[in-house]
């Protein structure tokens, strides 16, 4: 994939990630703080298919932007084709692994399942 | 580290001054090494009379005339047309024929090799890597009707369209850039803000047909997108060139906010 490319993606997932993370703050204002950190509050908002889309959407677009993010830094910091490929396949599959084991979590929260 | 002070001041320096009667001195910190002999950096320390309008090339080249001939620097025109005298002086990139002694407001002036470049010998630096990646970028017109017969006509631009490539233009290719530019510190393989200010130049001049071969070679791993817009490199240009600005039209026209 072209760089500019990925840029487009990186920039985009961060404005996402800002507009939603926003939404998920302000959400915590809809009652106390202490109270929303309850159990039985968390998992009514693993419950509420909306909000766990957006949850989930958050997720994505935050581990996507960070590894690229993380890619970014690691291709400045050294050189070389070989250390290069292993950055760019490994923060691929880094963001996959994170993408996958966050969405296990929202769907078994979701399911009821713990 | 040696300190070394010329028997008999030579003729040639003084003689700029005549008319004036202060005379100064300072002291001449030249950093000294020899990559190629394994030689670590050491400074030697020369005392060089000066007069206000001496600049700190005329103080090397009186170092190499009477104090010690081995300084290897380079340089050509003498008047920031030529851009080989670029060095570190007291700690910032600048010409030092642009770079005149008592505008530094100090009497110990430190004259050491550009960074980000690998060092020949003493303040002589290697510009293998700037003048490859200013060749990467194809700094010419690329028109296929750029011959000018007697039957075709000049490219006719207004001044709006010359403003906007004109400054960068101005470029001498010294590498103070280059030298200052934060990324290029770690990337070694980063194309710089003097090759992507050039990418630029000839991207926005209206004559050229070859903005999408251009594009496609400053986007890379290693290309326009690591720049981190620290400015450093329109800090230090002696020619007003401003080549983060460059950069981020050149990004306008990767994203599609430019045409």
């Amino acid at each position: 994939m072209r760089e500019s490319i990925i840029m487009k993606i990186h920039y985009g997932t961060a404005l996402g990630a800002v507009a939603l993370v926003a939404v998920h703050i302000l959400m915590r204002m809809t009652q106390n703080f202490d109270q929303s950190l309850q159990y039985e509050n968390v998992i009514a908002n693993y419950h509420f298919l909306p909000y766990a889309l957006m949850l989930e959407a958050v997720l994505i677009l935050l581990s996507v932007h960070g590894f690229n993010g993380l890619r970014v830094i690691l291709l400045e910091l050294k050189q070389g084709s070989t250390y290069e490929k292993m950055i760019n396949y490994g923060s691929i599959a880094a963001m996959a692994i994170l993408i996958a084991y966050g969405s296990r979590t929202i769907l078994m929260a979701g399911m009821g399942i713990s | 580290m040696a300190v070394v002070t010329a028997q008999k001041p030579s003729e040639e320096l003084i003689t700029i001054g005549k008319t004036s009667t202060q005379s100064d001195a300072i002291t001449l910190r030249i950093a000294r090494s020899n990559p190629a002999e394994g030689q670590e950096t050491t400074y030697a320390e020369f005392k060089v009379p000066v007069k206000k309008w001496t600049t700190v090339l005329e103080a090397i080249l009186y170092v190499k005339q009477n104090l010690d001939h081995a300084v290897a620097v380079r340089y050509s025109c003498r008047q920031a047309s030529c851009g080989s005298c670029g060095m570190k002086i007291n700690g910032k990139p600048a010409l030092a024929c642009y770079t005149k002694v008592s505008e530094i407001k100090s009497n110990v002036i430190t004259v050491e090799p550009m960074n980000n470049f690998p060092i020949i010998r003493d303040l002589a630096v290697d510009f293998k890597q700037l003048t490859s990646n200013h060749k990467k970028i194809k700094p010419f017109i690329i028109n296929e009707e750029s011959e000018v017969t007697p039957e075709s006509k000049e490219f006719i631009q207004t001044p709006k369209d010359l403003e906007k490539f004109l400054q960068f233009s101005y470029c001498i290719k010294c590498g103070l850039c280059n030298s200052a530019c934060p990324t290029m510190a770690t990337d070694t393989s980063f194309i710089g803000p003097q090759g992507l200010a050039q990418a630029y130049r000839y991207v926005a001049d209206n004559r050229d047909k070859g903005k999408e071969e251009r594009l496609k070679i400053v986007d890379n791993s290693h290309g326009i997108w690591r720049c981190h817009f620290a400015g450093s490199c329109s800090h230090v240009c002696p020619k007003g060139v401003d080549p983060a600005m460059a950069i981020q039209l050149l990004r306008g026209y990767m994203l599609g906010f430019q045409k």
